[in-house]
């Protein structure tokens, strides 16, 4: 007998049905994957079966744990599984963990609680758990509150929590959709190891997550099972056209890269760009030296972990932020001071894209006056119905409907809401487009439809962008040239096809190994990197990278590499020639 | 909905009463002092010590209240929303200088100020609404400034200072919006507030002045007269309570019909 078997769930908030007929069911120590698009119903399905589902959802069908019947069971019982038989993930580690409780202790909590352990006898296994999920230097974690570590940690504890009582199943909703491929694959290669006996249900929108780490997977789409069957078999021989379409909207690192754009004016040049902040007298630097050339009709993506400092470049490039020193030159034009003493001209010509969609309109004002709004400044002389004109047109290059111009921001969805920033964007028709993280926050079948409407505007406008993005994969199918960054500091800028047929720096290896492919012949997001990016107030001397890096040599650790030329591309590293990576 | 149309019932009451009325408000009856509610005579609330109709009285008490309550929600509303919206925008050295001058100004003793004003411009109806207003805007300015520092970071904000969008722009357009969920709560919260504040002023004899009175003025009167005549604190109590509490509920509502998110 499985040991979850869920039948004919149905879940019902008013008359908006989010899940409808799901049957499924999951056999002790098995990892399944529940694969499905934002809205889907998946994490409601999670909701069900630990029996969190908030009072106004009606709960139809059954799911029996061990036997036992969950739907209906009193809070008591709900209560007892879940400390001693259940144990969950959640997505975001910084919002499950209680920021005024030392983690040892939270920790402790869900053992004293339940009286698995007490005193001494239950730090110690708080200790141990903590070292099992590698978390470094447990006694020390013990005492330290959630801020004072980084998403990754945040998470392994939050593993720590979910695996402390050994649970027989073990649910993980999104777990690494907040955190970093490197570290996306590090977490990965944690729950693969960690659970033993435990079974896994892996919840995820992420093909490639899901390719190399269940071996069943079950599709879904609105509310309803669309697809259920072994992970080689569904990918090999996708049944239904909705596997099909999230197959092909998962990006891939062995597509076709972009050819290169015509020769177009060199349109923005950044010379030596630092950026620092002061904190306690000391200077923090956040972006070091970065050089780098744009041309009109070209793509550069900047790529890097959290805390690379690409998001502080462009936004000092912007003016958002201040340099610390540096040039930055706009069609032979040199821009300096902050964005709100640059003249009108280099306002309009520079434009920015924002990840979060929802939070870049105004909640308050409607589609139609927030896609116009550019015009106010940059047209001040059109009237109403020449901006009428000019936000229809805007809008039929991001291909949304005019019926939406009289929503607000909240009333969209979030591929739509990205689509009317981007026309926000493009009404006033500038010569750059920063994308920052654009398209991190959509689902893939949405990300696809993003990044190639950004490709066909730039194809008919000349358009520049700088896109900077945490994923590879994604990269790859947008970007004409890279520029890979450690720590504030150039790693490696080449041509697209070139790094990702021939990476000359052991980090862009390593991110290139650490992007979940959706083959699970092939799956990617290998763990070839260690530990985490160190942080901004300690750099290490000589190469930032060396502590993580496999081939460092001696001189590594005391010498800072310069970028220099190797073959085609600029790279930062005293052994790019000679590594063969 | 309900506390609006309420609200509104007993301010229509209020200014056609004290007219179709058959008393008047100065009209003391010394043959009818102190005469409990009833229909049969016209004296709908009763008469007070003096004789005066109370009906006509607690009308002309609702006229002063909610003329304190608009006044000074209004002086209190856009000082406090421009004041502290401008200071947590541009921040620096401006936030510092006009967030030091509302601590000078919180520092002040608020009876001296009282005075002082009516010292300086003498006695007069209208100011000591303002000057009501002007003691509630510092509350606001704080929070509005507090409420503004983080809505300076949101996202939409970067998007309207990189497009070019000017400061005042961005503060009519993308902040003070945003603030209405935190400006109307708190105004609902002034509004009481300002009432009670008046009560106490006529109370010290600088508020409102006999003959004119206002619901405070009246509840005071009637609490000495409590155990011979309870009407005469019972009723204008009872109005009162009733205003304010519709004045709390209908902010719960223009809240819900300002915030978008709610309004589908």
């Amino acid at each position: 007998m499985s040991l979850l078997e869920v039948r004919d769930l149905c879940i019902r908030y008013g008359d908006n049905e989010v899940v409808s007929g799901l049957s499924f069911s999951v056999g002790s120590s098995e990892s399944v994957g529940l694969v499905g698009e934002s809205g889907s119903g998946k994490t409601q399905t999670a909701l069900a079966i630990m029996g969190l589902l908030p009072g106004n959802a009606a709960v139809g069908g059954s799911i029996a744990f061990d036997g036992r019947e969950i739907v209906g069971a009193a809070e008591r019982q709900l209560d007892r599984l879940r400390a001693e038989r259940i144990g969950m993930v959640f997505q975001d580690p910084m919002q499950a963990l209680n920021p005024y409780i030392p983690i040892g202790k939270q920790l402790r909590r869900v053992l004293l609680r339940h009286g698995i352990g007490d005193g001494r006898k239950a730090d110690q296994r708080v200790m141990h758990m903590l070292d099992r999920v590698g978390l470094p230097d447990p006694a020390r974690q013990f005492r330290a509150y959630a801020h004072q570590l980084s998403g990754g940690m945040r998470q392994r504890v939050m593993i720590a929590s979910a695996l402390i009582a050994d649970p027989d199943l073990l649910i993980a909703d999104e777990p690494t959709t907040a955190l970093d491929v490197t570290v996306q694959a590090q977490i990965l290669d944690l729950l693969e190891r960690i659970r033993d006996e435990t079974a896994l249900l892996l919840i995820t929108h992420d093909l490639g997550i899901i390719a190399g780490h269940c071996e069943r997977l079950l599709v879904i789409d609105n509310g309803r099972l669309v697809e259920a069957g072994p992970t080689r078999k569904l990918f090999s021989e996708p049944q239904s056209a909705h596997t099909r379409k999230l197959i092909d909207a998962a990006p891939r690192l062995d597509g076709v890269t972009r050819p290169a754009p015509a020769p177009g004016d060199r349109v923005l040049e950044t010379e030596a760009v630092s950026v620092s902040y002061v904190e306690r007298r000391a200077e923090l630097h956040a972006v070091l030296d970065l050089d780098l050339q744009l041309m009109a009709g070209e793509t550069v993506a900047v790529v890097g972990e959290s805390g690379s400092g690409k998001s502080s470049f462009v936004r000092a490039v912007l003016g958002l932020i201040p340099m610390r020193a540096g040039r930055v030159t706009f069609l032979g034009e040199e821009l300096s001071g902050p964005a709100r003493s640059r003249a009108v001209e280099m306002r309009r010509d520079l434009q920015l894209v924002f990840q979060d969609p929802a939070g870049s309109l105004n909640p308050q004002l409607r589609i139609e006056s927030i896609i116009a709004e550019p015009l106010s400044v940059h047209a001040p002389e059109l009237d109403a119905g020449g901006r009428r004109e000019r936000v229809a047109d805007a809008l039929q290059r991001v291909g949304l409907d005019e019926q939406l111009l009289s929503r607000f921001p909240h009333q969209l969805s979030g591929g739509q809401a990205q689509r009317a920033a981007i026309a926000r964007a493009l009404i006033v028709n500038p010569k750059v487009l920063v994308c920052d993280e654009a398209v991190a926050a959509l689902d893939g079948s949405v990300r696809a439809q993003i990044l190639d409407l950004l490709r066909r505007e730039q194809e008919a406008t000349g358009l520049a962008i700088v896109f900077i993005s945490h994923d590879l994969a994604v990269v790859r199918s947008i970007s004409h040239r890279v520029m890979v960054l450690y720590l504030g500091r150039l790693v490696e800028l080449a041509d697209c096809a070139a790094m990702f047929a021939r990476p000359r720096h052991p980090y862009t290896r390593a991110l290139l190994d650490a992007v979940p492919v959706p083959d699970p012949l092939a799956p990617g997001g290998k763990l070839s990197l260690g530990g985490e990016m160190p942080s901004i107030i300690n750099p290490p001397p000589g190469c930032a990278f060396h502590p993580r890096c496999r081939f460092a040599l001696p001189r590594c650790r005391t010498e800072p590499p310069r970028a220099r030329p190797v073959g085609a591309a600029r790279v930062a590293c005293h052994r790019a020639e000679e590594l063969e990576l | 909905m309900v506390s609006g149309g309420v609200l509104c019932a007993i301010a229509l009451v209020a200014v056609i009463g004290p007219w179709i009325s058959p008393n008047e408000y100065l009209t003391a009856d010394f043959n009818n002092i102190l005469r409990s509610p009833a229909f049969a005579d016209g004296h709908v609330f009763g008469t007070d010590d003096l004789g005066r109709d109370l009906f006509v009285r607690t009308m002309m008490g609702v006229q002063v209240t909610f003329a304190v309550a608009i006044v000074a929600s209004v002086v209190s509303l856009v000082i406090g929303v421009l004041y502290g919206a401008t200071a947590g925008f541009v921040g620096g050295r401006v936030d510092a200088v006009m967030m030091r001058l509302v601590d000078t100004l919180y520092a002040m003793p608020f009876i001296f100020f009282v005075i002082l004003l009516l010292v300086v411009f003498e006695r007069n109806f209208l100011l000591i609404f303002v000057a009501i207003g002007a003691i509630n805007w510092l509350d606001m300015a704080r929070i509005v400034r507090g409420q503004t520092l983080s809505l300076r970071e949101r996202e939409f904000v970067q998007a309207a200072q990189l497009l070019g969008v000017s400061t005042p722009k961005i503060i009519l357009r993308h902040i003070a919006p945003n603030l209405i969920g935190v400006v109307i709560v708190y105004v609902t919260l002034t509004i009481p507030q300002a009432i009670l504040i008046e009560s106490f002023l006529s109370f010290l004899g600088l508020g409102v002045q006999e003959p004119q009175t206002s619901l405070g003025k009246l509840v005071n009167d009637g609490t000495d007269q409590m155990e011979s005549a309870a009407w005469l604190l019972l009723i204008p109590a009872t109005l009162l309570a009733l205003i304010l509490l519709c004045f709390n509920f209908l902010g719960d509502g223009m809240r819900d019909l300002f915030d978008s998110r709610r309004s589908e």
